[in-house]
């Protein structure tokens, strides 16, 4: 996956709450087998409303997704996050996200930044008013910089370090084969095996 | 200090910790379906690694499948469905694919076959892994970064969720079902309520619940926004697993009974949050709106999104009553359905069909009526109990085995507009077909729904 170290962009505000992943990637898209093709289908049943967000020009080319609250809900499809990633979202903030989804994201490099609703609400406010606002992601700094504020955002250390390198989680947990090897010894012989 | 049974079965599965760092946390059980394994696959073969224990994972056909008998006539549904079988072959991964005797909603099949047990970690590419809580394990979705992940190591880097009781005192009205409990539970704390947590389900009327009541509250843990639900194992529990096929026997099953047994929340333990519900107070439960928290008693009326104090709700309500179709203060009872699905892993059970079917016993349904059985084995005992002829007599349509209109991705849809009363777990905008719209009921909902034409509670049936 990509680092991400800090990044500074246009956005879209998506006034909407309990953005679920069945909004972001309808179920028809997931059939494919392939990691790409997935932006046609970002928000495929809204985008046929002129009127969405996403269909203003004057929000063409934004990277950072500012959405209403518990963004990522429901299904745990990562198809959701690669479709906001191929469609050339780097950033999604919200003021709470579905636990896979958030999950999901910082395994692919889509960074998931929690601010409070009032500060969302700022943010939102100052892209409507003038959609050309650059706000900047500080990974590394963990702050929100935009419109002459600033605001702190919360992330766990390790998962800021991977995101900060571009780690693969499976590459750093195979570091520890001799850890699992040596529980797997030790597990009860009566769990089940499937063959 | 105590510890809850959360902690317990955390602790056991804990491989490796580090200060700042996530636990690596062992696991137990890994199910696969053909819609979120593909790209994992893909990936172990593009890094040259092999699937670390094949035998603790197992594979089914369930999401693509069509419930009728016959080919899958979608050729991309065919080539996922394809594909799954050529990496389970590659990879030397027990599948159970269409026609299986096996095949079914892996949620379904885990439990049946004993797979599921009591202490156990249990993962799968699918938010309703939570299903598998109700045998006291810590079970979860994942999405397919973490499907590859456990394939090549059969475990996962996480943080141990914040635990939450929610307390379910006094017993559940005659009439009231595990679905409408965790409807009420969905609708009072909220789909983002859980967000963080592991929840443990407590008290007289989760004790008295069956087993297949248990996965159905458990199961819609997720839609509450909690990473996984769980109960304490118990003789219910025991009872269910014995005997079933990957159950310990003889001596092991006597020293993993005495080890079940220990699994469950010390007196003294503290849980993060404690949400108390009086069973008492509940009712027949169903969905207004388009996500799962948006429910209301039967009983009641569509609600008015004035009502919601909070700007967000109240928009969100504004939004979901326009795509629903309805006007606030209508009686819910008045609204007119045009299908009725019995089935998913919500509620695609035995216990389910019977449920639907001693009310469908005797009448005629009027609405389209699908009664999907969650696997082919629940399929079997439910012919076996001849079930199915209640269901053709009734007019209901008596299909395979599948996830089916849960989610629409075979070919049991809605058309736009089209509203449905269904036992699955996720009202979505579109989620049963792009502009279907969605109520959330129990199996005893959805069948007396489909007697009337409209959202009928069973008791209101003459």
């Amino acid at each position: 996956m990509d680092a991400f170290v800090t990044h500074t962009g246009t956005a879209v505000p998506l006034r909407r709450s309990n953005v679920d992943t069945d909004q972001i990637i309808p179920a028809v898209w997931l059939k494919q087998v392939s990691r790409t093709g997935f932006e046609k289908g970002l928000f495929a049943a809204w985008r046929e409303d002129p009127s969405f967000v996403l269909n203003d020009p004057a929000y063409a080319g934004a990277s950072i997704l500012v959405s209403g609250p518990d963004f990522g809900t429901g299904s745990s499809r990562e198809h959701a996050v690669w479709a906001l990633q191929q469609y050339g979202f780097r950033v999604v903030v919200a003021a709470r996200f579905g636990d896979i989804f958030r999950n999901n994201s910082t395994k692919m490099g889509l960074l998931p930044v929690v601010l409070s609703p009032e500060a969302v609400e700022t943010l939102q406010k100052a892209v409507e008013a003038d959609p050309t606002t650059e706000i900047t992601v500080d990974l590394a700094e963990r702050q929100v910089r935009a419109a002459g504020e600033t605001w702190s955002f919360e992330i766990d250390d390790y998962t800021r370090w991977r995101l900060m390198e571009g780690l693969d989680d499976i590459g750093l947990t195979l570091r520890h084969a001799d850890a699992i090897a040596a529980y797997e010894s030790e597990r009860q012989p009566w769990l089940p095996k499937t063959a | 200090m105590g510890r809850t049974l959360a902690e317990k079965v955390w602790e056991q599965h804990v491989v490796r910790r580090a200060d700042g760092e996530p636990d690596l946390l062992f696991i137990d059980l890994h199910l696969i379906h053909e819609v979120t394994s593909p790209q994992a696959f893909d990936g172990l073969r593009m890094a040259g690694r092999p699937v670390r224990r094949p035998e603790l994972t197992i594979a089914t056909e369930d999401h693509n499948v069509p419930t009728v008998r016959g080919p899958i006539a979608d050729p991309v549904s065919r080539t996922q469905v394809e594909t799954l079988r050529k990496n389970a072959a590659e990879f030397g991964i027990r599948l159970h694919p269409m026609g299986d005797a096996g095949q079914g909603v892996v949620h379904i099949i885990g439990p049946q076959f004993g797979l599921t047990q009591p202490g156990m970690t249990i993962v799968c590419g699918d938010s309703h892994t939570s299903t598998h809580g109700a045998f006291g394990g810590i079970a979860f979705g994942i999405g397919t970064s973490e499907v590859e992940h456990v394939l090549a190591t059969q475990t996962l880097p996480a943080y141990r969720p914040k635990t939450m009781a929610i307390e379910v005192k006094g017993a559940l009205p005659f009439g009231v079902t595990a679905k409408d409990l965790i409807l009420a539970i969905i609708a009072e704390i909220g789909t983002g309520g859980g967000q963080g947590y592991i929840v443990e389900y407590r008290g007289e009327a989760i004790r008295n619940l069956s087993m297949e009541g248990r996965m159905t509250v458990c199961n819609m843990s997720i839609e509450a926004g909690a990473r996984a639900g769980m109960i304490a194992p118990d003789e219910t529990t025991f009872a269910y697993l014995k005997g079933r096929p990957h159950a310990p026997e003889g001596e092991a099953w006597d020293t993993a009974v005495e080890y079940w047994k220990t699994l469950r929340t010390d007196d003294d333990a503290v849980f993060d949050k404690v949400v108390e519900i009086d069973a008492a107070t509940l009712t027949p439960f169903v969905t207004w709106g388009t996500n799962p928290g948006q429910g209301a008693p039967l009983s009641s009326v569509v609600p008015a999104p004035e009502q919601f104090g909070d700007p967000i709700e109240r928009s969100a309500a504004e939004r979901a009553l326009e795509y629903m179709g309805l006007t606030a203060g209508t009686r819910l009872t008045d609204v007119e359905v045009d299908t009725v699905f019995v089935g998913s892993c919500t509620n695609g059970r035995i216990e389910d069909l019977r449920a639907a079917a001693e009310i469908l016993q005797g009448r005629q349904v009027r609405t389209r009526t699908l009664i999907v059985p969650g696997s082919m084995m629940v399929k079997l005992q439910a012919e076996t109990e001849g079930l199915h002829e209640v269901f053709k007599a009734a007019g209901a349509e008596w299909r395979e085995a599948g996830c089916s209109m849960c989610l629409g991705m075979n070919p049991d849809t809605l058309a736009p507009g089209e509203r449905s009363a269904s036992t699955s777990n996720r009202n979505f905008e579109g989620r049963q077909g792009k502009g279907g719209r969605t109520h959330l009921v129990s199996p005893q909902v959805a069948a007396a729904t489909a007697v009337t034409g409209k959202l009928t509670a069973p008791a209101d049936l003459v």
